[in-house]
């Protein structure tokens, strides 16, 4: 003891001298303060993706909006133009030209001042056009020359319009957004009824052991890979579509049967989100009701879920983002024509089928297609962050209430 | 548990009952009925009977809503039981396509060509019954096994390139393949390939199996009569008998260790299994440090009152549900664009690719998982109890001491679940890839993060968009490969939250 009491006071006065001199304030550690840095950029990591994200997406929409592109119109030069002239005749054919368009021949680029009728024995055109226009160089042309019409999506062509044909120079998203705002829509009419309806049993109604069994079965749902929900929605839900309502009604690539699939697979996110949601109600609420003589049907619809709603609802708009984000299952089973129909037992192209099928294809970097897409994914971006932003929101505001 | 109390509901029913007798209008009547009836029994149905109210309305109304209550308590029960039948018809679907009857058309009779079975016979008889019947395509057949090197430079560089590390003549280094025998083209076959091999070749390039019908396994178990009789009819049809009638897996070893190839009977998954792998080892070996170390800053360091961690913390709730193919067209955008000179090896002097590789598709994958590895690893650092955070602070350890050898042993299997997790669902992701641009058809395996790559989720899309129904076959026979990998890797992750973590999150 006594030695130990010893050793002790010895040890403090070398620490004592030691130290004897020196600032007991906080020193700085190098050593430390470079790993937290190095912490603190994979951090940062995350916001670099986002911004990654807005820039890459936005610039390469921006291209879409701001360049002129090429468009072969099908019609060519019928007579020699000299430097001075200003009358073009062109093939009968091809793409519609109207007063206002750009042409280009060759190098030169010209505006289209006004267009006659077809010639009725030939079907050729006359064209009044002003030559030279963004400082090209005024060249003569010989009899043949491809006649290509410059174009440049607007915005308002991009939201309004109502074809989506690349290859005449259409591009407006409603096909695609129809049919991937359709394809949701069936999606929320499976999973919103059986995500909540098994929500409310495994919190409500099922004993520990069920309980045990089946959220373990619902996790599995959401861990298939949505490349196995698009072959099951093609080679199982479809047959059974048309065994059920005829060969004739039912196309082979439908967006009723992706809409089904990618309902089955957002059923684990309802149900899990709304689980919580109810799971967090406090018990006060339940007992009080069951004290007024109220059934277990009715806690559940007239206590519970109204108390949960906020949560409920949250659930519903992350499913609704994720099946507007869902990729695989309509790629495979909804189609590959951008036809705008209200129809769900023909094919339709979503927009992120439509981004899928143009990337399979080697796709030229400098192309409008190329930048469309990047338009089309930023589109989707936006939904589906409004949507998760809403759902956040509103998650939020039920926390408040019983936390 | 929440939803004990209404587990045994019968009797806070009768206690709910009594109360609401007590305090109704119709107590006088009641007490009167108790007056009448001089015996009370205390049998349970009994008592209620008689401590319910009276009214006729009243008692209609309780069988009411019982019995609305009961109706959609079936309801709820049904959604679970929807849900159940959607997973078994997704099994039940897989397996269907995957085994089955079918009738193969061989061109030469396995009993034409020995007089034993190919199944004995050693890998000399295999060698002579390949000299005897298919001397042109040895050629062809060891570019396709045993190459090392591309197909344009396989006829003119020596052997000692073309079958780098591989068995051949002594004293060949310097010849090509074409200055050798057939005689040789055998042996180099039977050096380098097992006897199991040898007899796939002789199947595949001699017997020629075509499939003329398929059957799926539901057929195959309940019509067995009928598909005997088909065979039977197109026995007789053909004018040669070289049909043959097989219960046949497209789950077989051989479907597993092939190259891709344009016939559903000899396609295999090889370059896709190893394209999935060099992936996700990149994933990995990005995710895991910045997923696990963002985590740290956000649990450790961050204190939660400044705008600019509350920004890195919400954004990567965001990130978590911005859909997958957006990270492709980020992918294709930085990491196959603007990165392309890294991310092609031409800093390494490899020119033979263009940016669409798998270090892209590794690094896009990882920036899709990142959100989740981040959130798991943060619920399983703040799951480890802050006594041993000051224990460690009150012997004199750093910040950094601590997280390293205090922080970081108690909570990795909880993270390492989180990684697996996430590497699992990054296994099964399709859709940002194909943006990415991983090839169609690739029949080279992928040798490095360099190089070009399928991945096997990729190579289900694509047979399963092929209009021949054997495609479907071998698509499913991949998902199940697929869904093996899924449940491997799921389970590992789970033994870990079982087995090794103390602190539950």
């Amino acid at each position: 003891m006594v030695e130990n009491t010893r050793r002790l006071g010895k040890a403090r006065s070398a620490l004592a001298e030691k130290t004897q001199g020196r600032s007991l304030k906080k020193r700085t550690r190098w050593g430390e303060e470079v790993i937290r840095s190095m912490l603190l950029f994979c951090g940062i990591i995350s916001v670099f993706t986002t911004i990654g994200i807005v820039v890459t997406l936005g610039s390469q929409s921006r291209l879409l909006f701001t360049q002129d592109s090429l468009l072969d119109s099908n019609h060519r030069v019928r007579e020699a133009m000299t430097t001075d002239q200003n009358e073009l005749v062109m093939s009968a054919g091809g793409l519609g030209i109207e007063a206002g368009d750009r042409i280009r021949i060759g190098q030169e680029v010209m505006r289209v001042e006004s267009i006659s009728e077809a010639d009725e024995e030939s079907g050729t055109k006359t064209l009044v056009v002003e030559r030279g226009l963004e400082d090209t160089v005024i060249a003569e042309h010989s009899t043949g020359g491809d006649i290509s019409l410059v174009q440049r999506v607007t915005i308002r062509e991009f939201f309004g319009g109502t074809r989506w044909q690349p290859q005449i120079g259409q591009f407006g998203i409603w096909p695609l957004l129809n049919a991937t705002l359709l394809i949701s829509g069936i999606a929320m009419l499976v999973s919103v009824p059986i995500g909540l309806g098994t929500a409310i049993y495994v919190s409500e109604y099922a004993s520990e052991r069920v309980r045990g069994i089946l959220k373990p079965i619902l996790e599995l749902l959401a861990g298939v890979p949505t490349v196995v929900y698009g072959y099951f929605a093609l080679t199982f839900v479809t047959p059974l579509l048309r065994l059920l309502l005829g060969r004739d009604t039912v196309e082979i690539f439908n967006m009723a049967s992706a809409g089904i699939v990618v309902g089955i697979l957002i059923i684990p996110t309802i149900s899990s989100i709304s689980e919580d949601a109810l799971h967090a109600v406090p018990d006060n609420l339940r007992q009080a009701s069951y004290g007024l003589g109220a059934t277990k049907y009715e806690t559940a619809t007239k206590v519970l879920v109204p108390a949960a709603f906020s949560g409920i609802v949250a659930s519903f708009i992350l499913g609704l983002s994720r099946a507007v984000g869902e990729t695989m299952i309509v790629a495979i089973a909804a189609g590959a024509g951008p036809d705008f129909t209200f129809n769900p037992f023909v094919g339709a192209e979503t927009i992120t089928g439509h981004i899928v099928r143009i990337s399979t294809g080697d796709i030229s970097y400098q192309s409008v297609d190329y930048n469309s897409l990047f338009a089309l994914g930023l589109t989707l971006f936006i939904i589906t962050l409004i949507l998760n932003i809403i759902s956040g929101i509103v998650a939020r505001r039920y926390r408040e209430v019983y936390q | 548990m929440g939803n004990e109390p209404n587990n045994q509901n019968h009797e806070p029913d009768e206690l709910k009952n009594k109360a609401n007798g007590l305090e109704s209008p119709l107590m006088e009547e009641r007490r009167r009925a108790e007056e009448e009836s001089s015996e009370v029994k205390l049998d349970k149905n009994v008592l209620r009977e008689q401590l319910l109210p009276r009214g006729k309305a009243y008692r209609e109304n309780l069988k009411q809503r019982k019995k609305r209550g009961a109706v959609w308590g079936r309801l709820y029960f049904a959604a679970n039981v929807v849900a159940i039948l959607a997973l078994l018809a997704l099994a039940y679907n897989i397996a269907n396509s995957a085994f089955g009857y079918v009738i193969f058309e061989n061109e030469v009779e396995p009993a034409a060509l020995s007089s034993q079975p190919l199944e004995e016979l050693d890998a000399d008889g295999l060698g002579a019954i390949l000299l005897e019947n298919t001397a042109p395509r040895l050629r062809v057949i060891i570019r396709n096994r045993l190459s090392r090197v591309e197909n344009s430079e396989y006829t003119s560089a020596p052997l000692s390139e073309v079958l780098r590390g591989r068995q051949f003549p002594d004293g060949a280094d310097d010849l090509t393949i074409n200055d050798l025998e057939d005689q040789d083209y055998i042996n180099i076959l039977k050096d380098n390939l097992s006897v199991r091999t040898l007899r796939g070749i002789v199947v595949d390039e001699v017997v020629q199996p075509e499939i003329v019908e398929s059957w799926s396994l539901m057929d195959s178990i309940f019509n067995r009569g009928e598909i005997e009789a088909r065979f039977q009819e197109r026995q007789a049809q053909a004018e040669e008998t070289n049909l043959s009638l097989e219960f046949y897996s497209w789950l077989r070893p051989e479907f597993i260790t092939d190259s891709v190839a344009s016939s559903p009977t000899e396609a295999g998954l090889r370059t896709a299994l190893l394209g999935s792998m060099w992936v996700i080892l990149v994933t990995f070996v990005f995710a895991f440090p910045v997923g696990v170390g963002a985590a740290l800053y956000l649990e450790e360091y961050a204190t939660g009152d400044n705008w600019f961690e509350r920004i890195i913390e919400t954004n990567i709730r965001n990130l978590a549900g911005v859909p997958s193919i957006i990270y492709g067209m980020l992918g294709l955008a930085v990491f196959v664009r603007a990165l392309g000179f890294i991310t092609s090896g031409e800093f390494l002097g490899i020119t033979d690719s263009n940016g669409r590789t798998v270090v892209s598709a590794g690094l896009t994958l990882g920036l899709l998982i990142l959100p989740v590895i981040i959130i798991n690893g943060q619920e399983a650092i703040r799951a480890v109890p802050s006594s041993i955070r000051q224990a460690s602070y009150g012997l004199g350890a750093t910040k950094w001491q601590t997280i390293w050898r205090q922080i970081l042993p108690a909570s990795i299997p909880g993270i390492l679940t989180g990684v697996i997790l996430s590497m699992s669902r990054a296994v099964g992701e399709t859709a940002p890839l194909i943006v990415v641009g991983a090839s169609t058809f690739i029949g080279i395996d992928p040798n490095g993060p360099f190089s070009k790559f399928t991945v096997v989720p990729i190579q289900i899309y694509q047979w399963t968009a092929r209009p021949e129904a054997e495609f479907r076959n071998i698509a499913a026979a991949a998902i199940i490969v697929l869904l093996i990998l899924l449940v491997l890797l799921n389970g590992t992750a789970i033994l870990l939250r079982n087995r090794f973590s103390k602190f539950k999150v």
